[in-house]
């Protein structure tokens, strides 16, 4: 049966042309790119093509790209790196709806003897830029906010927080995995630092990330050891992936301004028609400034894992932010800081979508969906609440 | 992806006896939206016999809690009551070929149900799980639900008391003392730190105390959910706290309280009392 996969902020299929990219060097090019021959310094060769194209997806020079094994070690390094920068100043900004990779790297900092300021956002899943201006205090050596949010899709303001930080003197680093390659990001406009990259959620394989580091910035490497990426992050390149990920950034350049719109259009219809099918639907996430392929959207009184795992009896794949599919019995900490009310929580299912993605694909959901949370409310001892809770929503 | 047995996702697919019974001859609930699962028993029992005639189950939950639900049904329907009531969540566990370890937790909502059910067929006021002190305030588990749990599954780490109770699921704080009940039921002797002689504190002493303590102990484990709470006053041994955040409209605010009492007893005096401004 075909596979509808929906669940592109988690990761994405290779593509075809990345894979033919990637090939060669499993194969007969299996060189080491710091070896003194020719054998291997063609493959140092593609490496650097690959540096071109990540960095021209971002409009980045290539120099100002580090490759690494994937987001959260981009993102690890980069704060890491801001920290050492800064040695006297013990003081961090991030917000409450990071990516486990910021989040709980900076939870550790914190019993490092560091304090965090984690910033809360509103119902909307947006950041209020006041609170941020007096959270940055003259001990705060970094400020680390995403661009997108993996969850609600939520877009961050990042030029204009990106002039806040900087203007208080203050390294700025923002994770970029969920955003490059689904809308325009430019950091010659933003004044960013540092910024994450990863390759899986833009149709590379897994276990390659980058890291930019804008030119003149303070760095001090995360991983010791040889030369490899000019002393900034040693290890022996992943080169098969990195060849990959640099055609990734490349096709994804040049199918964002077509498909941002097509995706948008099918992620809208989705969003349309689950809203008018399915009694006590609630879209979590600012609708204004949100990812184009991400629709998160709760269903009142029905458990997120019944929704997915009765989804996946179609070959629908998509993911949830219930308590039980979190690994932690607690539900998803985006959902809980945006103040979601627990009767929509647990019920909460995130559709993610690709340039993969068709209309056939949204019919299908559209078309099973209904019964799905129909039968399921039926079970539920708070299926008659949720009648009401349809009958007030609009 | 959990691994579900077939007969798991049978029953989850096509559950046998959900519904409701009307006017039940027993009702149990148990579980809360809040925690992410609830079920709600209706029992028919033939009250010359004391026979289960019939069951069925409301659940909002996981797969594993439906079905869990479903499989209760099926082992209590034509049994006596007492012979209900010898069904274990181990029992629920085998009729669906096993659960993931970490979803025990289903089959014990399972049995709980049962039991408040029988209780209120029996007209008893609370069921035994309800009882006790909560240990675990972000599922609001109690001590003597944690104790029974140990004992029937013959659980033996934290871990274990987590993946069948939920209880030290969320924030975590209350792992050291699900620990502390694993190893008295044991029977090993809980190190008891010899406690020190304490001097009596100056004012100036017991409030810089405590605002070390609201800082480094409190302060952070309530901002990594999202909350807060700022110290307002100190009037001889009561300290009146102010929560923010979204402790302030957290259901379990009073239990939060009590807990920063609780701290605030262990480490600076036991004559201090808490409250929220």
């Amino acid at each position: 049966m075909r596979v509808v996969y929906l669940d592109n902020n988690a990761t994405t299929r290779v593509a075809d042309e990345v894979r033919e990219e990637m090939l060669p060097y499993l194969g007969e090019l299996y060189g080491n790119p710091s070896s003194m021959h020719t054998f291997g310094g063609q493959v140092h060769r593609k490496i650097e093509t690959a540096r071109e194209q990540v960095a021209a997806l971002i409009n980045a020079e290539p120099e100002e790209i580090i490759f690494t094994s994937c987001g959260t070690e981009s993102d690890n390094t980069a704060i890491m790196s801001c920290l050492a920068s800064s040695p006297q100043k013990r003081h961090i900004v991030t917000t409450r709806v990071e990516h486990p990779a910021v989040l709980n790297f900076c939870r550790t900092m914190s019993r490092k003897g560091y304090r965090v300021t984690f910033l809360p956002v509103d119902r909307l899943g947006r950041l209020d830029l006041d609170e941020l201006q007096s959270a940055i205090t003259d001990d705060t050596a970094v400020v680390s906010i995403m661009y997108a949010n993996n969850e609600s899709g939520v877009i961050f303001p990042i030029s204009e927080i990106a002039g806040i930080v900087k203007a208080k003197g203050v390294f700025f680093h923002t994770d970029a995995v969920q955003a490059a390659g689904k809308i325009p990001v430019d950091v010659k406009k933003i004044p960013v630092d540092m910024m994450s990259l990863s390759g899986h959620k833009i149709h590379a394989a897994k276990g390659v990330g980058a890291l930019y580091v804008r030119r003149g910035t303070r760095f001090s490497p995360y991983i010791i050891g040889g030369h490899q990426e000019r002393g900034r992050r040693a290890g022996t390149e992943n080169v098969a992936s990195i060849a990959g990920f640099g055609r990734a950034c490349e096709l994804a350049r040049e199918h964002l301004p077509v498909e941002s719109a097509r995706i948008r259009g099918m992620r809208d219809r989705l969003e349309r028609g689950l809203h008018e099918t399915c009694p006590g639907a609630r879209t979590n996430g600012d609708p204004e400034n949100r990812l184009p392929n991400t629709l998160n959207i709760s269903f009142e009184y029905v458990e997120g894992e019944a929704i997915l795992l009765r989804l996946n009896e179609f070959n629908i794949c998509a993911s949830s932010g219930s308590a039980c599919t979190s690994g932690s019995l607690e539900p998803s900490h985006v959902l809980r800081a945006m103040g979601v009310p627990f009767t929509a929580i647990h019920g909460s299912v995130r559709f993610s979508l690709s340039r993969y993605t068709t209309d056939e694909d949204i019919d299908l959901v559209l078309e099973k969906m209904p019964g799905i949370i129909r039968e399921l409310r039926e079970l539920s001892p708070y299926g008659r609440e949720a009648g009401q809770a349809g009958a007030h929503s609009p | 992806m959990w691994e579900y047995t077939g007969k798991v996702r049978e029953l989850f697919l096509h559950p046998r006896n959900a519904g409701e019974i009307e006017n039940p001859d027993a009702v149990g609930e148990v579980g809360s939206i809040v925690c992410g699962d609830a079920l709600k028993l209706t029992l028919r029992i033939d009250r010359k016999t004391d026979r289960i005639i019939d069951a069925r189950f409301r659940t909002f939950g996981c797969a594993s809690a439906i079905a869990s639900s479903s499989a209760l049904t099926e082992l209590i329907k034509g049994r006596t009551v007492d012979e209900a009531l010898r069904i274990t969540n181990k029992d629920i566990a085998d009729y669906l070929g096993g659960l993931p370890r970490e979803k025990m937790h289903c089959s014990v909502m399972g049995m709980e149900a049962l039991r408040a059910a029988v209780a209120n067929y029996r007209g008893e006021k609370q069921p035994e799980a309800e009882k006790g002190n909560i240990v675990c305030e972000c599922f609001g588990v109690t001590d003597e639900k944690i104790r029974r749990v140990i004992r029937e599954n013959n659980l033996q780490t934290a871990e274990d008391v987590t993946n069948f109770t939920k209880a030290g699921g969320g924030c975590g704080s209350c792992i050291p003392e699900i620990e502390k009940i694993l190893r008295e039921i044991r029977g090993e002797r809980v190190a008891v730190k010899p406690e020190a002689p304490r001097r009596k504190l100056t004012n100036i002493q017991k409030i810089a105390m405590i605002q070390e303590v609201m800082e480094k102990e409190i302060r952070p484990l309530l901002q990594a959910d999202g909350g807060d709470v700022e110290l307002v006053d100190v009037e001889g041994n009561k300290v009146t706290v102010s929560l923010r955040g979204m402790c302030a409209e957290c259901l379990m605010a009073d239990v939060t309280v009590k807990n920063i009492e609780k701290k605030l007893k262990e480490l600076v005096s036991e004559e201090l009392s808490v409250e929220a401004a």
